[in-house]
């Protein structure tokens, strides 16, 4: 039994190490100053070669922008679930829809964010659109990691600044959600993880562009890295199937930086 | 001392205040998002009726003339059948779940009584590593490395060898059911397997110590003791990981050929699901004169949303609060 097991760890392990593996090899081959630099030259049909440039400016927008959203409404949410709540119907009912959020088709979001956004608001294909289509999909994770953050945090913490006359917002800003941070650090950091890996609630929602962000959030298609795997893997020719292997480096690696450094916050902060 | 006490009593009521309406965004999302696929499925809802669930064919008949059926204008021949993703999604997610299942509780095990301390919880990072690779890179893989070994070499010998059983014979393809099926049980094994490891875990000594002195083996002990003590947390698991792999979009999209109006007669078929079939279709749907491609598209959406939200109910019931979400396994605060 117990080699069934080892069979079953190592089935696990070996196409992860192959993704791996694969991605960090042929992207090291493809990478370069200029590839990182430059913006895609050629759309779907013709020839596309160049750099990924735009998708890298782009996602880098989508993400700054999608957290700047997310974690305002998922973190003070979380507050009031741990804090306010008091565990009422109301609670129990937000926390139900906030898992129905999180279970759901990125697909599904990403249609409704294209109706909602794009058509009634008119906003166009844009980061706008696209980032709050995102915060969408990455609100559940910042609002449940920063309730059971502060769920952890022991109660005499709180009874002692009541008894030292604190009230309750003095206690949860500067006592409760400094115990709790490392735990509210690592959900906003997996939310962000979850947002860098979304790709089709973007396709609706951002387009796609060739060209670096300009700095206009509305009526302005803009890149993304995640577009480049999907579309360019598909694509006949040798130098998009490099933009490809790049874009899943890059991805890869900002993904195992921020799993690295989530844990590296957990441990180091968690005993404070 | 009375003002400032009713001023410090106002602060905590604003901050609650506007805690739970930040809160409320969650309430107010779910509102969003399925007002408005009601609202662009309702036209499909009443031109196709209840055809649209037992219909193979799903054609926007661009190419004919603008009508109008049941006071919404449609293209004439257009016919709007969901069966061929309703099924596709159904069969990869269950074929993903068969595989993914004994999989994620073979590494479950393994991680909580077979191997030393040091090794499982380094094991347990990388298992835990799969969950964040992005679903495209996944399909991406499937593309490049796992269809075309599944096409040159697995599925040849299947066919020949076993043949005999139905829907495992026939012509293969290497991108299909089989390739999606595979590609979503390995999305599936960290969730899984990280819950199943925490229930587990939480099995109380004394049952194992009870066991121990019986003269329990190890084996005996993990098969009689641990596993049904966290028998409903692992089937909440299950229940989580087909949640998933039911929504999946991008990963199928690379692998599984994107059929259309053929049902999948072997496990080697091109397949489709919801999800993704929405995914690739969704741009020239938008080209639709009469509409009613997108407003089909939204109804699809409706039915992923329903299928993925019993799932989700189902496991949640199922798995005791402090199991629940991938997120928390992560939060070890």
């Amino acid at each position: 039994m117990t080699g069934l097991t080892v069979f079953s760890i190592v089935l696990v392990l070996v196409p992860l190490a192959d993704i791996i593996y694969l991605f960090v090899i042929k992207g090291l081959e493809v990478i370069s100053w200029p590839a990182l630099t430059t913006i895609t030259v050629g759309t779907g049909v013709e020839f596309v070669g160049g750099g990924i440039s735009n998708a890298i400016s782009g996602t880098v927008v989508l993400m700054a922008l999608a957290t700047a959203i997310t974690v305002p409404l998922g973190l003070l949410g979380g507050i009031y679930m741990a804090e306010f709540s008091n565990n009422n119907k109301f609670s129990e009912a937000l926390r139900f829809v906030s898992d129905v959020l999180a279970g759901n088709s990125s697909m599904v979001v990403g249609l409704a964010g294209y109706f909602i956004f794009v058509l009634y608001f008119g906003w166009g294909y844009s980061a706008l659109a696209g980032a709050l289509t995102l915060s969408i999909l990455m609100f559940p994770y910042v609002f449940r990691t920063t309730e059971l953050a502060l769920r952890k945090v022991p109660d005499d913490i709180r009874e002692g600044a009541r008894a030292l006359g604190s009230t309750k917002s003095t206690t949860i800003n500067r006592l409760t959600l400094r115990f709790a941070m490392p735990g509210i650090l690592t959900g906003i950091l997996l939310s962000v993880s979850i947002g860098l890996s979304e790709t089709a609630p973007l396709l609706f929602t951002a387009s796609f562009s060739n060209y670096n962000f300009n700095g206009s959030f509305l009526h302005t298609p803009v890149g993304f890295l995640t577009y480049i795997v999907y579309v360019y893997s598909q694509l006949p020719s040798n130098s998009a199937h490099n933009l490809a292997y790049l874009s899943s480096f890059v991805l890869i690696t900002s993904i195992l930086l921020i799993n690295i450094v989530a844990r590296v916050v957990v441990r180091r902060f968690s005993k404070v | 001392m009375k003002a400032g006490g009713s001023w410090r009593r106002t602060a905590d009521r604003v901050y609650a205040l506007v805690s739970a309406l930040l809160g409320s965004s969650a309430l107010l999302f779910l509102f969003m998002v399925l007002a408005v696929l009601a609202v662009f499925g309702v036209p499909s809802i009443i031109v196709n009726g209840l055809n649209f669930f037992t219909t193979v064919i799903w054609n926007p008949g661009i190419s004919t003339t603008l009508t109008t059926i049941r006071g919404f204008p449609a293209m004439s021949g257009a016919s709007y059948g969901m069966l061929v993703f309703f099924s596709g999604t159904l069969i990869s997610s269950g074929l993903a779940l068969l595989i993914g299942a004994p999989l994620s509780l073979g590494v479950a095990i393994f991680l909580t009584s077979v191997a030393p301390k040091r090794l499982s919880t380094s094991l347990s990072f990388f298992v835990e590593l799969l969950a964040g690779i992005p679903s495209v890179v996944f399909g991406f893989w499937g593309f490049l490395v796992l269809a075309p070994l599944l096409f040159n070499y697995v599925e040849p010998a299947m066919a020949q060898y076993l043949g005999f059983i139905p829907g495992v014979g026939g012509p293969v393809y290497g991108y299909g059911l089989l390739a999606s099926g595979l590609v979503l049980s390995l999305m599936i094994v960290p969730i899984v397997s990280a819950i199943s490891r925490d229930a587990m875990a939480q099995t109380p000594v004394e049952l194992k110590e009870a066991g121990m002195a019986l003269g329990m083996t190890n084996w005996e002990i993990t098969r009689k003791v641990v596993l049904p003590y966290a028998k409903t947390a692992i089937i909440g698991s299950l229940v989580l990981g087909l949640g998933r792999a039911l929504g999946e979009t991008m990963a199928v999209v690379l692998v599984s050929q994107s059929a259309l109006n053929v049902l999948p007669k072997t496990l080697y078929y091109p397949i489709n699901t919801l999800s993704a079939f929405m995914a690739v279709t969704f741009d020239s749907a938008l080209t639709d004169p009469s509409g009613m491609e997108v407003n089909a598209i939204a109804e699809l959406a409706l039915v992923l949303f329903i299928i993925t939200t019993t799932a989700n109910i189902v496991a949640r019931l199922l798995v005791r609060r402090g199991f629940i979400s991938s997120a928390e396994h992560l939060v070890q605060v």
